[in-house]
């Protein structure tokens, strides 16, 4: 902490009224009261050990996500390929366990192997997205972009085609499969305690890396100053290209996780959007990574609780991106407030 | 010529429009120094308003204005968080390109597969009947044609007119233009509103023509705001090389189309977003002009090789306003 203050947290407060406000007058235009839909919600995430097991099913992803995401923008680097680099993190583990399914290894093997191929997967289109900034010119935010929307396509085609189920391929996606490869589930949950651990351990790798670490520093001053630090004698490109590769890595295990730990198959939305929800996280945290952690389990609260609110209260489950979404807005908007207004000691 | 390709190119052109109106306004935006990252969710949101006031009003008039209005109104909280409360201009666009797709998902989920008025053809007396031409110019509807307009407009006011040289100093060297007395600020406000409002319109055009109704998340229009900034960089924030990108990605995804039939093994979805790969493409030729390395490998080459290559690059290289995303300090 460098200068605490009690003034920021003042401001802090006000944003979250400020925001729980704009989305209970979205609510209210709706027609639909604003405490219920809350209260649904708190319901719907934690009402039972089952529902706040899904809750750390969406959490452990997210959380994979946002602390690869934290590397990136410690580098100064708008990484919104993110989305590409699960899919192709997915697609890769997807690869791998077909690949080896009919092998004699014993399935764990197999598991830690899909693992590293989806990390291997996200490496590289992250790369990609880095080698087109570094060497095209290409800013990472569009190049990012249309990689997420090739990353796309590709899953489609390998659902449709190659990998497609006997008989016709489907939305619903590739044949399942089977129960030896996949993450083995907390009993009574759709919860893996791997996926949990990979989650953590993640989180804390990158805490550490960035905190504790010459690299932590030097990437931080590349993302502060990257002239500055390049007449320092930091090589900037090649500290970008590692930020990239790390978070595409990163990005890339929470692909393999939805693959073998939630989905056990690849299907076309296997990213569920993650991606850009752990950007909405990391800005929120102020790309701090202990607060990512308990953030990041808010957000995909959020997610779960909403989910029932179609059958119950006949509204849009994306209620959950709307408060999200004005969480992050009225957190910039106050920290711009606060800013302009607090004297400066 | 036979009538099925006169038709699509006829509709190219329709469905360039939409894309034309986000390019331009952000062209126009970025020119004054503001990048603005809320396209893609703004006009998802503009589509559904649009629909839901032609619906309830039952004209689809009002249904423009309020895409415009409500465009208007998402840039100028952009305005407000980034030019006077200085927070990032990509943080808070992105944030907003997500919380009014969002907003638009639930608040037009009443309106989901209802169906509403489209803009009605209006055939331009005359020019219609034109031979080619005609068919394909002149048998759209009024913001088809205004789309026509925008481009010419744009340009001649970016480009021949005092208040266009203005805008292009506030975004290239904004000290100069205010020691010359420009009100830096509230001109990049005024764009950036005005960007807003035309983005807004290419809601509505969707949502009220080119894929009439609203469908909640499957209305197909997630991905075009993104679209629609690659063309602003693509047309190196000029409206006519915009208008040229527009018009070459519809041409793309008609293609698309037409090719679907002989490619029977590829989906559907795959040949959508096949103009997503030509875009990095592209972007990646106007950009690696600009690329330091680049420089240096010329450097090396023989005299002629050199003169030939530097003038292709320089040809197709798009460099953004110098100010683009740099906050402006009055004092």
């Amino acid at each position: 902490m460098k200068s605490f203050r009690w003034s920021t947290v003042g401001f802090q407060v006000l944003a979250v009224v400020l925001a729980l406000a704009f989305t209970s007058l979205v609510l209210m235009i709706a027609g639909t009261p604003p405490l219920a839909a809350y209260a649904n919600i708190l319901n719907g995430a934690f009402n039972s050990m089952k529902s706040f097991a899904d809750v750390a099913v969406a959490w452990i992803p997210l959380l994979i996500v946002t602390a690869g995401l934290l590397v990136t923008f410690s580098a100064g680097l708008w990484n919104i390929g993110i989305e590409g680099q699960i899919m192709v993190g997915a697609i890769f583990t997807t690869g791998a366990l077909r690949l080896l399914q009919d092998s004699a290894l014993p399935s764990a093997l197999i598991i830690v192997a899909g693992f590293l191929a989806g990390m291997l997967g996200g490496a590289l289109w992250a790369a990609l997205a880095g080698l087109l900034k570094i060497y095209g010119g290409v800013n990472e935010i569009f190049g990012g972009l249309g990689l997420n929307f090739v990353a796309t396509a590709l899953a489609l085609w390998l659902i449709f085609g190659p990998w497609k189920r006997p008989g016709v391929g489907s939305m619903s996606g590739t044949e399942p499969f089977p129960e030896a490869l996949w993450l083995p589930l907390l009993p009574g949950t759709r919860l893996s305690g791997w996926s949990v651990a990979v989650g953590l351990v993640g989180i804390i790798v990158i805490y550490f890396l960035l905190q504790g670490t010459y690299f932590g520093l030097r990437l931080k001053a590349v993302g502060r100053n990257a002239r500055a630090a390049f007449l320092l004698g930091i090589p900037t490109s090649m500290y970008g290209l590692l930020a990239f590769l790390i978070c595409g890595a990163l990005a890339g295990a929470a692909g393999a996780v939805q693959v073998t730990g939630v989905y056990h198959r690849l299907i076309p939305s296997i990213s569920s959007g993650y991606g850009f929800l752990g950007l909405m996280v990391a800005m929120l945290v102020n790309y701090q990574a202990i607060w990512a952690v308990l953030v990041s389990l808010f957000f995909a609260a959020l997610n779960i609780g909403s989910i029932q609110l179609p059958i119950v209260l006949k509204v849009d489950s994306s209620l959950a991106g709307v408060l999200q979404g004005a969480l992050v807005l009225f957190f910039m908007l106050m920290d711009g407030v606060r800013r302009r207004f607090q004297p400066k000691s | 010529m036979d009538s099925a390709f006169l038709s699509g190119l006829a509709g190219i052109l329709a469905a360039a429009a939409p894309i034309l109106f986000a390019a331009i306004g952000e062209t126009l935006t970025e020119r004054a120094g503001v990048t603005n990252l809320s396209v893609n969710g703004a006009i998802i949101l503009t589509a559904m308003v649009g629909f839901v006031v032609a619906v309830e009003t039952n004209s689809t008039v009002l249904g423009f204005l309020a895409g415009a209005v409500v465009g208007a109104l998402v840039t100028l909280l952009l305005a407000f968080a980034t030019i006077t409360l200085k927070q990032s201009q990509v943080a808070v666009g992105f944030v907003l390109a997500l919380l009014c797709r969002d907003l638009a998902y639930f608040l037009g989920n009443p309106y989901m597969g209802v169906s509403g008025p489209i803009v009605s053809h209006l055939p331009i007396p005359l020019l219609a009947d034109i031979p080619i031409i005609g068919q394909i110019f002149f048998r759209h509807n009024l913001p088809v044609y205004a789309s026509y307009l925008l481009v010419f407009l744009a340009f001649w006011w970016l480009f021949k007119t005092r208040p266009g040289l203005m805008l292009q100093g506030i975004g290239e060297r904004p000290e100069a233009a205010f020691a010359r007395g420009a009100n830096v600020n509230r001109m990049r406000y005024f764009y950036t509103v005005l960007g807003g409002a035309l983005v807004g319109i290419a809601g509505p055009l969707y949502s009220l023509s080119v894929k009439a109704g609203w469908k909640g998340t499957i209305s197909g229009l997630d991905g075009i705001g993104w679209i629609a900034l690659a063309i602003t960089i693509f047309g190196a924030w000029n409206p006519m090389r915009a208008a040229l990108g527009a018009y070459f990605f519809a041409f793309l995804q008609w293609l698309g189309l037409v090719l679907q039939p002989s490619l029977p093994g590829i989906p559907s979805q795959v040949l959508q977003v096949a103009p997503f790969p030509l875009m990095i493409l592209t972007l990646l030729l106007v950009n690696i002009g600009n690329a330091e390395w680049v420089d240096r490998a010329l450097a090396a080459m023989p005299e002629k090789t050199r003169h030939f290559i530097s003038r292709l690059l320089r040809a197709m290289r798009s460099s953004p306003p110098g100010a683009l995303g740099v906050p402006f300090d009055n004092e």
